[in-house]
């Protein structure tokens, strides 16, 4: 774990130092990657102009919901992102060259290209979460600080275990970017919006399937102190770091089945 | 003492073909089918067979990064798939049709950061480097991002990294596939010198039969998955059936000279062809040439491995 941890270091050293060549485009463009995000959740606002809530929300509550789920996902991608380039590194043959190496080729695939501009998003989702922390009303208490952070952490790694998951299927089939994509950037648009505007299966399925509620909606109805409009378990909201271990185990087992399932190219 | 062990080992596929239109068949291709044999440290192997003979799934088994089907292999004392990451530190491979540099990086930042991955101290590094980038002739190379490398300076490169870690075995498959002939020449006598030196066991596979000949002491050729021979090159020649011929010029035309143990292939004015088996000596057919006809000048001409291995090959 240690010397996976220091081989990321490694990596993603190597290519924070060489992007750093250009500096000028690295800071255009992380400044670019915020603004973009920033003009995501405007358009949230500007809906706002024309109703009072949405699902029950207001809109510094949808806020909490879209910050905790966009710094979830901002942080995962920063950190794992690139397995979305596993399907390309199986078909050109360079993914045989990671599992001769002596570090997880995991480490290897997430480091690799690393790219310190998606802290922009990661930025976006911070200011959001902090202005929407503050308009909604909450009454807190130090549960309530632990709970939001143990979900920060937790959130990132729900979406971290979706990206290994994503790759474990590129590791077989050589390509399910498209797949992938669907879970990561279309499990974070679905959870921007509270739950409750959704049908009762939808609820369901990233409870039980893929945990994506966990990620924002749980949690914020604790802080929040709202009653479930599902009426499922008040436990729950506190369960999002149970969660994010499952999601995590289950994305390490698929990942090592893919990886012995692996077939390389037969060129 | 053999560092790599196999038994029966075999590797399928499972290939999915379009097959109609919604059906789809399913088709099993055996890539390696039942192979054994050994190598010892310190040895030199060449391994050759035709196009999809199972040749590179062969290395992909013995380096972990494809687990087998069936079969026990061991390397330096480890299962490759199980234990692959660990094998890692002791193997160094190169692949001579894809990099496993980073392809943005420049060498010097791709080497130091495998220096730093496989955990090479300081000064052992930077030892390595300078003898590699003397020996690869790297040099001016070395600020170069690996996508504007050519081939054949990427294959340089990457076999420098594949030896940075002091691997004690190393695997190259087709590592000279695209090379013009004096990169060639100089990738084999590097070859036979790390070996000479270090005593590194190098098994390569290769369609180029002259790199067999100059580093390989022995050869191992598979065809259709199934070892067909493992020996030295001169066993491999008599093998195959493979001839030599004496080419003799004489004084004067002749009918076919009979020389006991030679066959007459060919006859061009005063100059015969006379072929005979590869592994026997050309001294007695010379010497009985000379004296029972005017010899005006000889030459003799080995077999060329190729022949030696479509004869191989027709035999089945
Ligand atoms: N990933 C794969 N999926 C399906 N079939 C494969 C795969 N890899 C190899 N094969 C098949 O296995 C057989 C052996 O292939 P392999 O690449 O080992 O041959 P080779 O001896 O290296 O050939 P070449 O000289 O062309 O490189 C071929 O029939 C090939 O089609
Ligand atoms: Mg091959």
């Amino acid at each position: 774990m240690a010397s996976s941890l220091r081989a990321y270091g490694l990596i993603a050293g190597a290519w924070v130092r060489a992007s750093m060549t250009y500096r000028a485009s690295f800071v255009a463009m992380t400044v670019g990657q915020a603004l973009i995000t920033l003009i995501d959740f405007a358009a949230i606002a500007i809906m706002f102009s024309h109703i009072d809530e949405l699902g029950g929300f207001t809109l510094g509550e949808v806020a909490l919901l879209y910050g905790m789920s966009g710094f979830a996902l901002g942080a995962a991608d920063l950190l794992m992102g690139n397995t979305e380039q596993l399907g390309r590194r199986v078909r050109d043959g360079s993914f045989d060259a990671m599992l001769v190496r002596p570090v997880a080729p995991l480490v290897q695939i997430a480091a690799d290209q690393f790219a310190l501009r998606r802290v922009g998003r990661i930025t976006q989702a911070v200011a959001v979460l902090g202005w929407g922390l503050a308009a909604s009303n909450i009454d807190w208490s130090v549960p309530k600080v632990l709970v939001l952070l143990a979900t920060l952490v937790s959130g990132s790694v729900i979406f971290c275990a979706v990206f290994v998951l994503g790759g474990a299927f590129q590791v077989l089939a050589g390509d399910a970017t498209e797949v992938m994509n669907a879970f990561t950037y279309g499990g974070n648009t679905l959870t921007q919006f509270p739950l409750s505007i959704y049908p009762a299966e939808v609820v369901r399925s990233v409870t039980f399937i893929v945990p994506l509620a966990f990620v924002n909606w749980y949690p914020a109805l604790y802080l929040l102190d709202v009653e479930d409009p599902f009426g499922l378990p008040s436990a729950l909201q506190y369960a999002s770091p149970v969660a994010a271990v499952l999601a995590a185990a289950a994305a390490a087992v698929a990942w090592r089945a893919g990886v012995r399932r692996y077939r390389s190219t037969g060129s | 003492m053999a560092v790599i062990e196999v038994t029966d080992l075999r590797r399928t596929f499972v290939v999915r073909s379009k097959g109609g239109r919604l059906r789809r068949e399913r088709r099993e291709v055996v890539a390696v089918d039942g192979v054994s044999f050994g190598i010892d440290a310190g040895e030199v192997v060449g391994f050759i067979g035709p196009n999809g003979a199972g040749k590179s799934t062969t290395i992909k088994m013995l380096t972990g990064i494809l687990v087998p089907t069936s079969g026990r292999l061991h390397v330096d004392g480890l299962d490759p798939s199980r234990r692959r990451t660990e094998l890692a530190r002791r193997i160094g491979v190169v692949f001579g049709h894809r990099s496993g540099l980073w392809w943005d990086l420049p060498l010097r930042d791709s080497f130091a950061l495998l220096a730093r991955i496989y955990d090479v101290p300081r000064d052992r590094y930077r030892t390595n480097l300078a003898t590699l980038v003397e020996l690869l002739d790297l040099a001016p190379l070395l600020d170069v991002p690996v996508r504007q490398l050519s081939l054949g300076q990427r294959m340089r490169g990457d076999i420098a990294a594949a030896l940075l870690h002091d691997p004690p075995i190393l695997y190259l498959d087709e590592p000279t596939i695209g090379l013009d002939l004096i990169s060639k020449a100089r990738l084999r006598d590097f070859l036979r010198d790390l070996n000479a030196e270090r005593g590194t066991t190098i098994m390569l596979t290769t369609h180029d039969l002259v790199d067999i000949e100059h580093i390989c002491r022995r050869v191992m050729v598979i065809d259709a998955g199934r070892l067909v021979f493992d020996g030295d090159l001169t066993a491999l020649q008599r093998v195959g059936g493979a001839t030599r011929t004496v080419v003799v010029d004489l004084e004067t035309q002749l009918e076919p000279v009979r020389v006991p143990g030679t066959t007459v292939t060919r006859v061009e004015g005063p100059r015969q062809w006379l072929s005979f088996p590869a592994h026997s000596s050309a001294a007695p057919i010379v010497s009985a040439l000379a004296a029972a006809y005017d010899v005006v000048d000889l030459s003799i001409q080995e077999p060329a491995i190729e022949d030696v291995i479509r004869l191989l090959y027709a035999a089945g």
